[in-house]
């Protein structure tokens, strides 16, 4: 469970992060949805310590990240996996040199140990047999798997997700999707994900915080947030003409 | 910046491991760079050393003692260290800044490893412990220019060029020489690090990064320069 209290942060004096308050649950998919813009990840990034938020605490499972210094959190982070909006896979390294990375770092695992560990990611995201590729070798869609074994390599107790559909066709966006649900439930670890993909909310979304205008404007599930009245709700999740396709059918049902 | 790089590294396997590949990026492969500088560059001094020698006076060997004194105080260490600031410092800027703007940094942060440590000390180590071995080499190689040049031209003799090269010789300034090779290249990779981990934005950013560091490094050693041969020349 990941603890979000009063945090706040400002760049160059102008705020972007509004005193936000939210819990983030064990064994759910905890989605951070808004439009462009709006602070989802500095939000993110304030929680995993890439940005240092100006006010407000986070805690990690009650441990209070945000007093930490630099060795502690680095013990903290071990237990985070966090897969980018672009993979950030290291270019110089194989698929699976990729993989066995935060194993050969961290660990005193044996050499036989961190390969079984590796080949058992690659597997659990579907990628057996290609260990030797180059990340410029696969694809978007491959990339996104890579940085998701990458992710659970140390079986973190925390899994974060910045927008894992980005620049992905609808058909490997369920695949990511699915497997993000997969392995929150699996594992029992809090996953956050960012995203604006209404698909990823309908499929993923266990717990969704809406963030607009650097504030927290909704919380609730996927069910609710179909029937949501607020406004900036109601242009969001249904921006676009299918959406709104949907609910005009659906509305014609309820008459 | 420079606190969070001299810490002890997570994983010493790793950091010998990078330093050794960082040897070879930044020092091997700038071997044939620095060869093909040095050599001609003392062909070119020992040819207009010895064409501007008209006075009678002057013994033979002149042209083998100035080709030794310009070739160690100046030549290969600073010259040569400013090629080593465009080649190797647009080389780690663009690296560092590469892996920022494609977040393999945060990644690495995310996992709990000082990035500082893990990219930028082994670099620095490499550069310490290699460019010392380039400006030899370069020094060795600017003489034998110097030498065939000589030679090829008709210009002196073998016995006559070695007497000039061993005239007067100071040890000490082979010292001052590598000591000035040292901070060059701490200045170059630091310095270059420093614009490729800052850099924010994209790849343009980094190409300006890239360009900045090479500036930045190359000024720096003009007047680390100066300060050196103040200090350890003249004082």
């Amino acid at each position: 469970m990941i603890e979000v209290k009063q945090v706040s942060k400002s760049f160059n004096g102008q705020k972007v992060l509004f005193d936000i308050d939210h819990v983030f649950e064990e064994g759910e998919v905890n989605l951070i949805i808004g439009q462009s813009g709006q602070g989802k990840s500095v939000l993110a990034k304030c929680i995993v310590g890439l940005y240092e938020a100006d006010a407000g605490q986070i805690l990690f499972d009650k441990r209070n990240f945000t007093e930490m210094d630099r060795y502690e959190r680095s013990n903290i982070r071990q237990e985070i996996g966090m897969l980018f909006q672009g993979a950030a896979l290291f270019d110089s390294m194989t698929v699976e040199q990729n993989v066995m990375f935060p194993l050969q770092m961290f660990t005193n695992m044996t050499k036989a140990e961190i390969q079984a560990r590796a080949d058992f990611c690659l597997d659990r995201v579907n990628l057996a047999g290609r260990n030797k590729l180059m990340p410029s070798e696969c694809s978007g869609g491959m990339q996104k798997r890579v940085g998701i074994a990458r992710a659970i390599a140390m079986n973190p107790r925390y899994l974060f997700c910045d927008e894992p559909n980005s620049g992905l066709d609808p058909k490997t966006s369920i695949v990511i999707d699915k497997l993000i649900r997969d392995i929150t439930q699996e594992y029992k670890i809090t996953t956050v994900v960012i995203t604006h993909d209404m698909n990823s909310v309908m499929e993923i979304g266990d717990h969704i915080l809406f963030i607009h205008q650097g504030k927290k404007w909704w919380e609730g599930d996927r069910h609710s947030i179909i029937n949501a009245t607020n406004p900036e709700i109601e242009s969001f999740v249904y921006a676009s003409s299918f959406m709104k396709e949907i609910r005009s059918q659906l509305q014609k049902k309820a008459q | 910046m420079l606190s969070v790089v001299f810490t002890r590294p997570n994983r010493w396997r790793f950091f010998w491991k990078h330093t050794f590949l960082e040897i070879d990026q930044i020092g091997i492969n700038s071997l044939p760079i620095v060869a093909l500088m040095s050599t001609f560059m003392g062909a070119v001094i020992a040819l207009q050393t010895a064409s501007s020698m008209e006075s009678p006076l002057l013994p033979d060997y002149t042209v083998g003692f100035i080709t030794q004194s310009s070739t160690i105080l100046e030549f290969s260490p600073t010259i040569i260290s400013l090629i080593l600031a465009g080649k190797v410092g647009s080389n780690v800027a663009s690296e560092i800044g590469t892996m920022r703007v494609t977040e393999q940094i945060d990644a690495l942060e995310i996992m709990g490893v000082n990035s500082l440590n893990f990219l930028v000390l082994p670099k620095i180590t490499a550069a310490l412990v290699f460019f010392p071995v380039l400006v030899v080499f370069s020094m060795a190689l600017s003489m034998f220019g110097g030498w065939l040049a000589l030679l090829v031209s008709d210009l002196t003799t073998t016995e006559i060029y070695i007497l000039g090269i061993r005239s007067f010789f100071n040890p000490f300034h082979i010292t001052y020489a590598l000591t000035k090779t040292l901070v060059f290249g701490f200045l170059i990779v630091s310095i270059s690090s420093f614009y490729g981990y800052y850099v924010k934005g994209g790849s343009l950013d980094v190409g300006r990064a890239s360009t900045q560091a090479v500036v930045s490094s190359s000024v720096a050693i003009l007047i680390a320069n100066f300060i050196l041969t103040q200090l350890m020349l003249l004082s």
